[in-house]
């Protein structure tokens, strides 16, 4: 089926190119700036808190925004769903520019990143205590992964390529990977299962100073059902959009089907939030009507929102419905996750916080540095799967 | 009353009698022991500066405060240690043998004696409120300031005025440094000036040949270089917030900051609290129960009322602590702007993007229609 | 086959949730502390606020000063951070006033050891929680973990560091004992053995019923700290915070360690997924 995999073509320098270049150009040089001044002069953390806007979102609520590879591997490799199965290269790309940009957001992030290769390669100084150390080594070792999955794309782009060594080299190369593909895939779903549960886990340090509506022993879990259905989303609102942008016919049937998907998940998250509630006596709590309560409310609102958007085969037909539900469900998701590591964590009312503007643009450029990599892959490499009727590309 | 200045004679009094006046008179305005014996020597070779001592719109409190010193006491002062040569309130004699007296001594020791100036000068209808022997204190001023190796205005009306120059000022009084220009002019405010400070200026120019370091008002830096507020003997209680808020209550008798009863403290450089006046312990404004009135400063003396609470000029040095919980960390506006602004354009986008799919639904639904009336049709 | 899939994901769902429980939280066991540890008494009624342990502080341990609070005019920190080790603070409701040392409590089960990915931070000789910068990414984990709000980072440097209190260790091996406690004027804040200490803050609230609140704080609290206190108005009021016996990294490592033991479960994962898409792939339909 990757037969019918095709770029997209098309001019690469449009206008929309032009413009996320120049966004993710000042970030850029916000970046060259933070990195010769330290964070105190760029971003608004403080030792209230010293974890802001890019852990919470760049990290945490990035990578779930992009387990849409990992949601459809589950589907396509481990339920045997092969109708999904043109999904899968674009939900990966999105998922590899996703992580790459969590990445760069840690090494932005953290004071001594020089220091970051020290953390894979002085095994004999691991804490195994580090719920952090487990997730960085699966995120660094994710992305790795992501681009392997994605390389067969690449590999088919080069057998074509003008140069003779280049295609010799492909040629060579992609049966390897291909054979090795399943054994990575597999690693696939195994690496962010770790880690974005335990991206739940790593805010359970706090202890008390965490909210008790967020402190709970199940924030692993929660997060890891939360990111699945987000994975869903993230498919279905790029695809819709996609669809859009590119002016090509949508694949209703299988973004139908996909969408459903996230119906169980946020079955399962609503449910177990709440019999969590229920069970540590915090219901008086989440109906306090105080700021906490109500962004608890809201996640939960959204969530169930975006789960009733798609009940029915009907409601699914529609794209511009899909889409609506698709992204209160990343929304939901988003809200959950920004909530968890900066409303939750109470270091004391004497401190605020609220990211600066550098740190908003910083973050803003990264992604629409994300999104112009994204569009110029998909005109370049065999990415997305085309169909008879011309495809235009719009941006 | 001390006659007029006599020749010194160094074997009238005990050398070491003489020493100790001197070494008391080093000591006293903080100069060094070796400074002392600086002083031992050149007063013994007879090398005692000429002193001219000029009175204008004065109440002669200055002087009086300098009779009123003992370590040195005047007396040791006018005998040991400088040459007196003109001086009203002292002279034994008066009129023209005085102000021949002036005279010769401005022509024999030009260039090299120090004049003293104590009271304000007259500056209206030409001067004409203060004249003395037919002279206008501005020509006397100019006259003998300029021939003299360092002028010292003594007390705030020869500093800048005094009280003579308060509102409305008929006279047009101000101070030395307003008339005498071109001249190093040291100026010593204070109603009375602490004649200690006066007397370090004194023996460090006479024993050294230097003056202290000055401010920008011309006021020794080792007497005006703090405020009452920062070397006052009850700013623990100001730190510590309690303060007299009548005369006579509670905390006015148990000796609590004066702040609130108008001290002008926080305003006023002078060191009253550290360099006794008279002699006597606590016998200063702050001392007695009293708020200090600012008489050493331009702006405050006989200007700001004396009950009115100052403004505190320099950042208090935090004698206080931090509470238990500091506020720290602040919200940016421009940030929650930016914020409102992305975010809204985010959803924008995504509701416009919503639309555009609605409408592409619509379509595809009547294409399918469309499609399925031809296949019923065909 | 909808309907099946959705039954699938309820149940490994639920299967997880289930399994996750099966393994309850031990209940907390109290810690020991280690046989040579060291630490502080800090009592409240003998503090006078003098601030020469502040001072000393900076001195031994090379801090730049700290004049934020001032303007830039005078040193007078306003709570630990980059520049400040120690921190004298005032409690004052009108009523009741009492001064109270703010340090690194060197806790016996430390959030931030636990925390840290490296070991940077980590429990060392004498129980002294120090620093070892080579291991240090900044990636600050630790001021998040920490239930006191010791360790804090170095905003202001382009190439930063962590900074709390490490007991002057320094000092320790030249003999000494740690600034604060030798310039202390009252002996408000005194150093020893953690076991000691603790006898002699029991000593003092036993012979002097009703000036004590009776509790060391630290000897127990968040698994117990060797920096204990004594204090004459309630330790909530001086920002010591009420945690229970259990220490605040507990329940993570509980759940980590449940779930990752011998990292048995991810390795059985991986081996089922291979499994099932082997299969999946053998028979035809889908693509590996």
């Amino acid at each position: 089926m990757s037969a019918h995999a095709q770029p997209i073509g098309g001019r690469i320098l449009t206008r929309p190119f032009r413009v996320l270049l120049g966004l993710f150009a000042i970030a850029g040089v916000l970046i060259l700036y933070r990195l010769a001044t330290g964070l105190g002069q760029v971003t608004a953390m403080n030792d209230g808190y010293p974890w802001g806007l890019w852990i919470a979102f760049d990290v945490v609520t990035g990578t779930a925004l992009a387990c849409g590879g990992y949601a459809v591997a589950l589907l396509v490799y481990v339920l045997h769903r092969g109708q999904y199965h043109p999904l899968v290269r674009p939900a990966i790309l999105t998922s590899a520019l996703g992580y790459t940009l969590a990445g760069i957001g840690v090494g932005l992030d953290v004071g001594r990143w020089w220091s970051i290769w020290r953390v894979p390669l002085f095994f004999w100084h691991w804490n195994l205590n580090s719920v952090l150390l487990e997730v960085a080594l699966c995120i660094m070792a994710y992305m790795f992964v992501l681009w392997i999955e994605l390389s067969p794309a690449f590999l088919e782009k080069a057998q074509v390529s003008g140069a003779p060594a280049v295609r010799r080299f492909a040629v060579r190369a992609l049966p390897i990977v291909n054979r090795a593909l399943l054994w990575v895939i597999a690693l696939g779903i195994l690496l962010p299962t770790m880690h974005q549960s335990s991206l739940g886990a790593l805010m359970l340090i706090a202890g008390p100073r965490l909210h008790p509506l967020w402190n709970t022993g199940w924030l692993p879990l929660l997060f890891l059902l939360s990111c699945i259905g987000m994975g869903y989303a993230a498919v279905v609102f790029e695809a819709a959009l996609s669809s859009w942008l590119f002016r090509r016919e949508p694949e209703r049937e299988m973004l139908a089907g996909l969408s459903k998907g996230i119906i169980p998940f946020a079955f399962a998250y609503l449910a177990l939030r709440l019999v969590d509630f229920a069970v540590r006596g915090q219901l008086p709590a989440l109906f306090a009507f105080d700021f906490y309560s109500v962004m608890t409310l809201v996640e939960l609102g959204l969530t169930a929102a975006a789960a009733l958007l798609l009940v029915g085969e009907a409601r699914r037909r529609r794209l511009g419905n899909l889409f609506r539900a698709a992204m209160l469900f990343m929304l939901a998701g988003s809200v959950y996750r920004f909530d968890t590591y900066l409303v939750a964590f109470r270091p004391g009312a004497q401190w605020s916080y609220f990211p600066s503007v550098t740190e908003m643009l910083v973050t803003f450029g990264l992604v629409a540095g994300e999104i112009m990599l994204y569009i110029v892959i998909v005109k370049i490499f065999p990415i997305v799967t085309v169909n008879e009727r011309k495809t235009v590309a719009a941006v | 009353m001390p006659r007029a200045a006599v020749p010194f004679d160094p074997h009238a009094v005990s050398r070491r009698d003489f020493v100790k006046v001197c070494t008391m008179a080093a000591a006293a305005v903080g100069l060094s022991s070796a400074t002392a014996a600086q002083i031992v020597e050149a007063a013994s070779k007879g090398l005692k500066p000429s002193v001219v001592w000029l009175h204008f719109q004065e109440c002669t409190g200055c002087t009086e405060s300098l009779l009123r010193t003992s370590h040195p006491g005047i007396a040791e002062v006018i005998l040991d240690l400088i040459s007196l040569d003109y001086h009203e309130t002292l002279f034994a004699g008066a009129g023209h043998q005085a102000e021949a007296a002036l005279q010769d001594t401005i022509k024999k020791n030009a260039g090299k004696y120090i004049c003293v100036v104590e009271g304000a000068i007259p500056t209206k209808e030409g001067g004409i409120y203060c004249q003395v022997g037919g002279r206008t204190a501005v020509d006397i001023l100019n006259d003998v300031g300029s021939k003299a190796g360092a002028v010292i205005a003594i007390g705030s009306c020869a500093s800048w005025g005094g009280i003579p120059s308060a509102d409305p000022n008929p006279t047009g009084a101000t101070g030395a440094p307003m008339i005498l220009k071109g001249k190093t002019i040291v100026t010593i405010p204070g109603c009375p000036a602490n004649p200690y400070n006066f007397l370090g200026v004194v023996l460090q120019y006479a024993t050294l040949g230097t003056l202290p370091k000055l401010d920008e008002l011309g006021r020794p830096a080792f007497a005006y270089g703090r405020t009452i507020h920062e070397h006052c003997p009850r700013r623990a209680h100001f730190d510590a917030g309690r303060f007299a808020n009548k005369f006579g209550d509670e905390g006015h008798r148990a000796g609590y900051c004066l702040y609130k009863l108008g001290c002008k403290g926080p305003m006023t450089h002078a060191n009253c609290s550290t360099l006794a006046f008279g002699e006597v312990v606590d016998c200063w404004p702050i001392g007695i129960g009293h708020p200090c009135v600012g008489c050493t400063e331009q702006q405050v003396a006989f200007r700001i009322p004396m009950h009115a609470t100052a403004t505190i000029d320099r950042p208090v040095p935090p004698d206080t602590y931090p509470p238990i919980h500091a506020q720290q960390g602040r919200i940016s506006p421009a940030a929650t702007a930016v914020a409102g602004v992305i975010g809204g354009a985010v959803l924008g986008a995504g509701f416009v993007a919503s639309k555009r799919l609605d409408d592409m639904d619509e379509k595809d639904g009547r294409r399918k229609t469309e499609e399925g009336k031809s296949k019923v049709v065909g | 086959m909808k309907r099946r899939t959705a039954f699938k994901v309820a149940f490994a769902s639920v299967a997880a949730a289930v399994g996750t429980a099966a393994k309850p939280l031990s209940a907390s066991v109290p810690l020991a502390a280690p046989a040579d540890a060291v630490g502080l008494l800090y009592d409240t009624t003998k503090c006078i606020g003098c601030k020469a342990c502040v001072v000393a502080c900076r001195e031994a341990n090379g801090l730049e000063p700290d004049t934020s609070w001032s303007g830039g005019l005078y040193q007078a920190p306003l709570d630990l951070n980059e520049k400040t080790k120690t921190v004298i603070k005032l409690y004052d409701d009108g009523e009741h006033r009492s001064f109270v040392k703010a340090q690194c409590m060197h806790c016996i089960d430390p959030a931030c050891a636990s925390a840290c990915m490296l070991g940077a931070f980590k429990k060392r000789e004498f129980g002294i929680v120090t620093y070892d910068v080579n291991y240090c990414i900044g990636c600050r984990y630790c001021e998040v973990a920490c239930p006191y709000g010791v360790p804090k980072f170095q905003w202001s440097k382009a190439a930063p560091k962590m900074v709390k209190c490490e007991l002057c260790n320094h000092r320790l091996a030249q003999g000494k004992v740690p600034a604060c406690a030798e310039v202390c004027p009252r002996q408000a804040v005194i150093f020893g053995k953690r076991d000691e200490l603790l006898a002699e803050a029991k000593r003092r609230i036993a012979e002097n019923p009703g000036k004590y609140v009776q509790k060391v704080y630290g000897e127990t609290d968040g698994g117990g700290t060797q920096c204990l206190y004594v204090s004459h108005v309630p330790f909530e009021q001086i920002g010591l915070p009420a945690l229970s016996e259990q220490s605040t990294p507990t329940l993570q490592r509980t759940i980590q360690h449940s779930i990752y033991r011998g990292f048995a479960a991810p390795v059985a994962l991986y081996g089922l997924l291979g499994m099932v898409m082997l299969r999946n792939r053998k028979s035809g339909e889908g693509q590996a």
